[in-house]
């Protein structure tokens, strides 16, 4: 059974009609064609598919569309401006935080979250953020390194 | 996508209950992080899911003079980061800081973690694999995997939470469509994997109500594999008085190792005098009796059996040395 879901993505208002079952992942990807948001493990044990719920980090693959209704998502889609990586982005560019790129939008999101709350995490704080975001390609520690300097850019800009 | 269910979204708790009375196929569903993954792999298919996302008052988290009540709806991350359970409840906000990841935390709530259902390497699989191993008996089937000969499931109830409740003292209030029912949370399970529960199907777990009791230290840790999102293989909650030198109460309790979390009876002879290697050694023992690890995950049972009084043994002297 299909009803409306209004909900914010990306900084806009949409009123959609969106099945019961479906899972925020299924209208993001499917429903919006907002396919940055990866389908990992389906299973909330990898992290791949984190959004943003009203600044929080969340996993899409295990919430249910109508459960966020009224309230305001984020996607890895939402970080770039105007053709321009965002801040986050183009360290993980430079400093090499991203191989394959499956899990990066899910560690970007939920790096972000962690940008916003707290501007200069220590090491400590970025590996707790992002303790639920599994990589197998790089080790983690590029990724690590790639947030770290993402905050010291912040703070020298 | 997931099969198909209708989904309700009721603002009241016993809007909450009379729909869970009039649908007899429907499930609550509060964070989702265990029932969705569950559903999608065929071990739940319900025909109504009752949203408890919408319903304020399940959020409510108060201390009173000597007790603290929480709502069920309250998420884990909430429960984690409170100054007050920090300080006065330390089991109750490790325990809730040990559960899955942070992403999991923010969502998962505390009667989702206490309702969990019970796991098993034989169970936890997709529909094609346990259709090749043609399933066990908590779904479908008709013998237990891990025990073949016997007459119960033995799937392990795997919640982090629960242990660090019960040594703390807490009691549950149960809502009903006949309204509201308390229980000690020791009453609240069953030592069976597919029937854990002393929840009516009308009813759902309210609110938990916890002790704010003067001098009692309280700690917990899990074995996990992983840093983060693992199930404990087993979990260990310790509860303490001292009075001067002596010990003056002490409560243990574990999870992973049973179909329930269990509290640990027979500690009284550790009481009324200082901690010692005896008393270390009797604790130990009275882990191992009073739990039944078998093979419901990967983690082999004779290490999950000599892990656990490693684990409660530090637990213990690091709380007794303060």
């Amino acid at each position: 059974m299909k009803n409306i879901l209004g909900i914010w993505v990306n900084g806009r208002w949409r009123e959609d009609a969106v099945a019961d079952n479906a899972l925020l992942l299924d209208y993001l990807r499917d429903g919006l064609g907002l396919t940055g948001t990866k389908q990992g493990c389906d299973g909330g044990e990898c992290g791949a598919c984190t959004v943003l719920v009203d600044g929080e980090p969340r996993l899409a693959c295990s919430t249910l569309a109508h459960s966020v209704a009224g309230r305001r998502v984020e996607t890895v889609e939402s970080l770039a401006s105007d053709g321009n990586l965002s801040r986050l982005q183009r360290a993980f560019h430079e400093h090499l935080g991203t191989q394959c790129g499956f899990c990066t939008p899910g560690m970007l999101m939920a790096a972000e979250a962690l940008l916003r709350k707290n501007p200069k995490p220590d090491r400590a704080a970025i590996r707790a953020a992002l303790a639920g975001n599994l990589c197998r390609c790089t080790g983690y520690v590029k990724i690590i390194e790639s947030v770290e300097a993402a905050a010291n850019a912040g703070v020298a800009a | 996508m997931l099969p198909d269910f209708r989904l309700a979204r009721p603002q009241s708790a016993a809007a909450a209950v009379a729909l869970r009375a009039e649908n007899p196929g429907s499930r609550f569903i509060a964070g989702g992080t265990d029932l969705l993954p569950n559903i999608r792999r065929g071990l739940a298919s319900p025909e109504v899911l009752i949203d408890l996302g919408g319903v304020a008052e399940l959020r409510e988290l108060r201390a009173d003079d000597d007790k603290l009540r929480i709502g069920a709806g309250v998420t884990l991350a909430t429960i984690a980061a409170d100054v007050r359970i920090q300080q006065r409840l330390p089991a109750l906000a490790q325990a809730a800081l040990a559960v899955a990841g942070p992403t999991h935390r923010a969502a998962a709530t505390l009667c989702g973690n206490l309702c969990l259902d019970t796991r098993c390497q034989y169970y936890n699989q997709s529909e094609s694999w346990r259709t090749g191993n043609q399933f066990c008996m908590k779904l479908v089937g008709d013998i237990c995997r891990v025990a073949p000969k016997s007459a119960r499931c033995y799937a392990a109830f795997s919640g982090d939470v629960a242990p660090a409740l019960l040594v703390l003292g807490a009691t549950v209030e149960l809502l009903g469509p006949q309204g509201v029912r308390r229980l000690p949370l020791a009453e609240f399970y069953r030592d069976d994997g597919m029937d854990w529960l002393a929840l009516g199907k009308d009813e759902m777990l309210y609110a938990v109500e916890v002790p704010l009791a003067d001098g009692w230290l309280s700690t917990y840790d899990k074995i996990r594999i992983r840093g983060a999102v693992d199930f404990p293989p087993v979990g260990v909650a310790i509860a303490l008085r001292r009075e001067g030198e002596a010990l003056a109460e002490l409560r243990s309790a574990c999870t992973g190792a049973s179909s329930r979390p269990e509290l640990i009876d027979g500690l009284e002879p550790l009481v009324g005098k200082p901690l010692d290697e005896a008393g270390l050694a009797l604790l130990d023992k009275r882990l191992l009796k009073c739990t039944q690890p078998m093979e419901t995950t990967v983690v082999p049972v004779p290490y999950r059996r000599r892990v656990m009084p490693v684990l409660a043994r530090k637990l213990l002297r690091n709380l007794w040395q303060g």
